[in-house]
This record gives C-alpha cells, structure tokens and sequence, in this order.
C-alpha cells in the first residue's frame, strides 16, 4: 500500500514538469504568433505611410529641380502658364484661378444643397425613406468622375446655353455645377452622419420647450453637429480641389487667368492630366513642371485638411 | 382606483391642477400603462415612485405628449388640465400647444450648445420673442427663480456646457421656468448629481411649487418623502396606492407598498 503511494507520488512528480514545459512550449508558440500577426499589421501600416512619403519626396525632389530654373517670384506673378511654348512662360495663377472657380462653384452647389438636403433626410424624412436614400447616395458616390465630365459636356453645358447662349461649349460654370452634384453625396452623407449623432436628449429638450421640427433642427440639431458638418465641407472641398477628370473634358484645357466662370480655363489637375498624357522627355521643364503643379495642389489640400482639423475642434461639442 | 376606492377619502387633494382618466400608453403592441387615474394638486409636488420598468417616466411624458415624437405610440384616456379642463391627448390638441403650458425637466441635464443666455432665452425665441428688453428680464427672472443668477450673472455668453452638473441641471430648471408654464414635468432631475447638488434642487423645488405645480419621477423614496406632498406608487403599469406622502410612507394600505417602501423589492 505505501509503495503505491509512492508510485502514485512519482507519477505526480513525473508528470507536473511535463505539464509546466507543455504550458512553456504554448506560450512561446502564442507569442510568435502575435509577433507574426504584429509584424504584418506594422508592415501595412507602414506601406500607407511610405506611400504618403514617397509621393511628397518625389514632387519636392522634382519640383526643386523646377524652381532651379523658374524663379518663385515668376511662379506665383506671372500671369501666363505656358511651359510647352516657344516662348515658356510659368506662372502658376492661371491654373489656381481655374482650380479656385471651379471648385466654388461646386461648393455654392453643394454646401447648401447638401446641408439641407442632411437635415432633410436626418431631421425631417421617415426612416424608410432615409433608408433607400442613403444607398442611392452612396451609388452617386461610385459613378466614375469620367461619367461626370462628359455629362457635363454634352448635358449641363447645353442646357446652360439656353440661359447664356453666348456661353462657350468649354466653361467653368458647367463643371463646377458638376464637380458640386458630384461632392453633393459625401456632404449629405457626413453631415446626416454628423447629425444623427446628436443625442436625443437635446432634441426631446427643444421639443419640451415648445419648439417646431424645423426649430430643432435649426437653432439645436445643426449647432451641436457644426464639427462634423465642418467636417463633411471640409472632405468636399478636398475632393473638389482635386477632382480632374470633369474639368479636364468639360472645362476646355486651355490656362486662362480669369475669375469669370463663364470662360473656359485649365486647372491644376486638368493641365497635369494633359501633360502627363504626352511624351515629354523625362527631366525636361515641361515635365518638372507637373510636378510642381502637384506640389500647389498638395501645398493646398493639406492646408484646406487642416483648416478643418482646427474648425473641428473648434466646433467640437461635449454631449 | 378612483376617489371612492382611496383608504383616505378625505386626503384627496382638494385643488387639482390635471387629472388623468383611464390612462393608458402602448409602444406599438406592449401595453406601458394600464388604466391610471392619478390627481396632480395644484402647487404642490406629486410624485411618481415605483421600481425601474414600473411606467413611471411614460406616465410623466404624456403630460407633455412627449410620445408623439416617436412612431407606434398610443395614448388612450385622458388627461385633463385645469382651469380649463381640457383633454390634452385629444387628437385635435396641438402637442406644441400642451408643451408650452407644460415644461420639462429631463433626468440627464441637457443644455443647448448655446450660451447660458441662450438656453434660458430658447422658449421665449422659440415663441417669437426678440425684444431684447424683454428676453433680459426673463432670463434674470429664470435665473433667480433656479437660484443661479448670483453664480453665472457674470457669464452669460459663456457656453452653458462650461458649468457643473449641478448647475446644468438648475440652468435646465431656468430654462424650462423662463416661459411661466403651468406644470413643470421632472423626470429623475437629480439621478446624475452628486448629494449637495441633489440638495440645492430639492430645496429649489420646495420654493418652486409655490408658483408652478410639480409632477416629479424619482428613483430615490427618500428624496420623495422629503420633498412631495402627494405620492403615487407604481408597479408594472399600474397604480398600486396613491395618498398623502407622509400616510403613504408611514401607513401604507397595501402590502406592496410597504414592501416597496421597506426596500423589501424594487
């Protein structure tokens, strides 16, 4: 009786370290695993970032090489652009005027539009109607740009020609309307996100005392989401800024120093599009010229990006 | 249970300021409220009190017909409001016109992103009012009556988000006060607020009911024996005993209550 006691002991004894270095042999397994699984996770986020600093090197790294052979003061003074000409001329104002009309004319499209058509669709609509809205939208959204460009061409431009008959088949105001139908979904969609984040505590607080609907959402919904809705303009003027395609078809590609949005003019983008399109000898001014061009339109995108970060904060609401 | 059925005949109230008759509420299908028949006395504090589910903050939002602002619910009765004894969840009542007569004061403090100012001017904006004189005189007059103007009077463009809880919640108070309703609804007003912020609202409530009759849900049966004069006590949607605070708390006629009331449920 006592020997098995000791055999049962020596089992025990037997047994407990195996069990410590199978626990041991586990951990070390899991551990790899999560190394693994960390190291793939840092892996993609440093392709995004790499990415971001590639892009920025080259257009500096190009762009240094630009400005070696055009003076910053012709750069931003001059008012012609014409880098592929005889007689070259760089000055940068005829394209930032293009890009600037353009996209305002979008934003005076699709601030208001969008701002009420989210209070519309947040505040006013039933939940069925926000629910087949909100996919159409997003449809909108995943049209191609190029579909826009031509629908402003050969759609929006003729129509605007019944009003201004005197209007060019090549326009601003055409596109712009365009660019602002084509921002429209983002603006609508952040702004009701933005809204609908809204507690409705301080909706049930307005109605208690007394208020209308339209009151609620006026004087209460839309104060309390001014971060988001800054938010949401702030997106749409990046992406107008940017947007290429409709103003490269529908805008004319001609550099044109003129705030009028009934002229034809070539933006930022249109007038990279163009020349990227042809063969320009690698290293030549023209072809630096792009990229300089580029380095305007980051210089401004970022800017609008952190514009809106400081209005957010700004506007930013504790519930 | 009506005025014949109550253990305290001679303890009902004597002037009353609304009434409900068969009042009951579904969400959609759930019936919330079954046949309630509860008095509200005119400048003086009722009091609702019941576990958590018991339909006691349903029952205080149809006096304001909060429920219309939701799709699916269902009033059924009435709820009179005197002097003019009218049926206030009548289908042809206006619910804006209820809320102007009837305020409310919501369990969370919920001010505007406005300033101080604002919030308090918001009924009186809401009702037309631009006259700059006049918006004054009822913000201070608010403000006093919520017994905040001596702690924000120097501030009144600042957002009313920068003050403390407590104060949020008296700020609510003045809100709702700014347009001299008739009733003043609170529903759980102090259940976010720490003891002394608790404290200087139920002292506010006391000065208040001399001017505006109270309607007030609670969680805290301390908070309403200290502060009511009327208790109604409520069990899964139904009125389980209604009376003076001071009977109801002390010799409760039904079982229930007192079980409720010795902490023995709820």
């Amino acid at each position: 009786m006592s020997k098995s006691i000791v055999a049962g002991q020596e089992a025990i004894r037997i047994k407990k370290p195996d069990a410590r270095v199978e626990a041991a042999a586990r951990r070390r397994g899991r551990q790899r695993r999560e190394r693994v699984i960390k190291g793939g996770l840092f892996f993609a986020a440093l392709i995004s970032v790499a990415a971001t600093v590639t892009i920025i090197a080259v257009l500096l790294s190009e762009s240094i090489g630009f400005f070696r052979t055009v003076p910053l003061t012709d750069f931003f003074t001059d008012t012609l652009w014409t880098p592929l000409f005889a007689d070259p001329h760089y000055g940068i104002l005829p394209l930032l005027a293009g890009t600037l009309v353009t996209s305002g004319v979008g934003l005076l499209v699709a601030i208001p539009l969008g701002t009420v058509a989210a209070i519309y669709l947040s505040e006013f609509s039933s939940s069925r109607l926000r629910e087949v809205m909100k996919p159409v939208l997003e449809l909108l959204g995943a049209v191609p740009t190029v579909v826009y460009g031509y629908f402003a061409l050969v759609v929006v431009t003729p129509s605007l020609q019944l009003l201004w008959p005197d209007l060019p088949g090549f326009n601003m105001l055409g596109p712009g309307i365009v660019i602002g139908i084509m921002i429209m979904p983002f603006v609508i969609s952040l702004s009701e996100d933005a809204m609908r984040a809204v507690p409705m505590v301080l909706r049930e607080g307005s109605y208690a005392m007394g208020a209308t609907r339209l009151q609620t959402a006026w004087r209460v919904v839309v104060p309390a989401a001014t971060s988001g809705i800054v938010a949401a303009y702030v997106l749409g003027i990046s992406r107008a800024v940017g947007e290429t395609m409709v103003v490269a078809i529908a805008a004319g590609q001609n550099p044109n120093l003129t705030w009028n949005p009934l002229e034809p003019a070539a933006t930022i983008t249109a007038y990279i599009v163009q020349v990227a399109l042809g063969d320009l000898p690698h290293g030549s001014i023209g072809y630096q010229s792009i990229f300089a061009a580029g380095l305007v339109l980051a210089v401004m995108t970022f800017a609008f990006n952190i514009l809106g970060h400081i209005m957010r904060k700004r506007f930013r609401e504790v519930y | 249970m009506n005025q014949l059925d109550s253990p305290h005949p001679q303890d009902w109230p004597k002037s009353l300021k609304a009434e409900t008759r068969a009042l009951s509420f579904s969400y959609g299908s759930r019936l919330a409220l079954k046949n309630l028949s509860i008095p509200v006395s005119e400048y003086q504090i009722t009091a609702l009190i019941g576990p958590s589910g018991c339909g006691k903050s349903t029952f205080l939002r149809c006096f304001n017909r909060m429920h219309d602002l939701y799709d699916g619910n269902r009033y059924e009765g009435e709820i009179l409001l005197y002097p003019d004894s009218r049926n206030i969840l009548a289908s042809e009542v206006d619910p804006i016109e209820v809320r102007m007569r009837v305020a409310m004061v919501f369990q969370k403090p919920n001010p505007f992103p406005k300033s101080i100012y604002e919030n308090v001017a918001y009924g009186l904006r809401v009702r037309g009012t631009t006259e700059r004189q006049v918006l004054d005189e009822k913000v201070e007059q608010a403000l006093r009556s919520a017994a905040l103007w001596d702690e924000v009077k120097d501030r009144l463009p600042a957002r009313a988000t920068s003050l403390s809880g407590g104060q949020q919640q008296r700020l609510c108070i003045a809100r709702a006060l700014a347009t001299d309703p008739e009733m003043l609804l609170l529903d759980e007003p102090t259940s976010a607020l720490d003891p002394m912020a608790t404290a200087s609202i139920e002292e506010l409530l006391l000065d208040l009911k001399s001017r505006v009759t109270i309607l007030m849900v609670t969680h805290n049966m301390q908070q309403a024996a200290r502060v009511s004069d009327w208790t109604a006590f409520m069990y899964l949607g139904e009125l389980v005993e209604f009376g003076l605070t001071k009977q109801l708390f002390t010799t409760p006629s039904k079982k229930q209550t007192e079980d409720y009331i010795t902490g023995r449920f709820g």
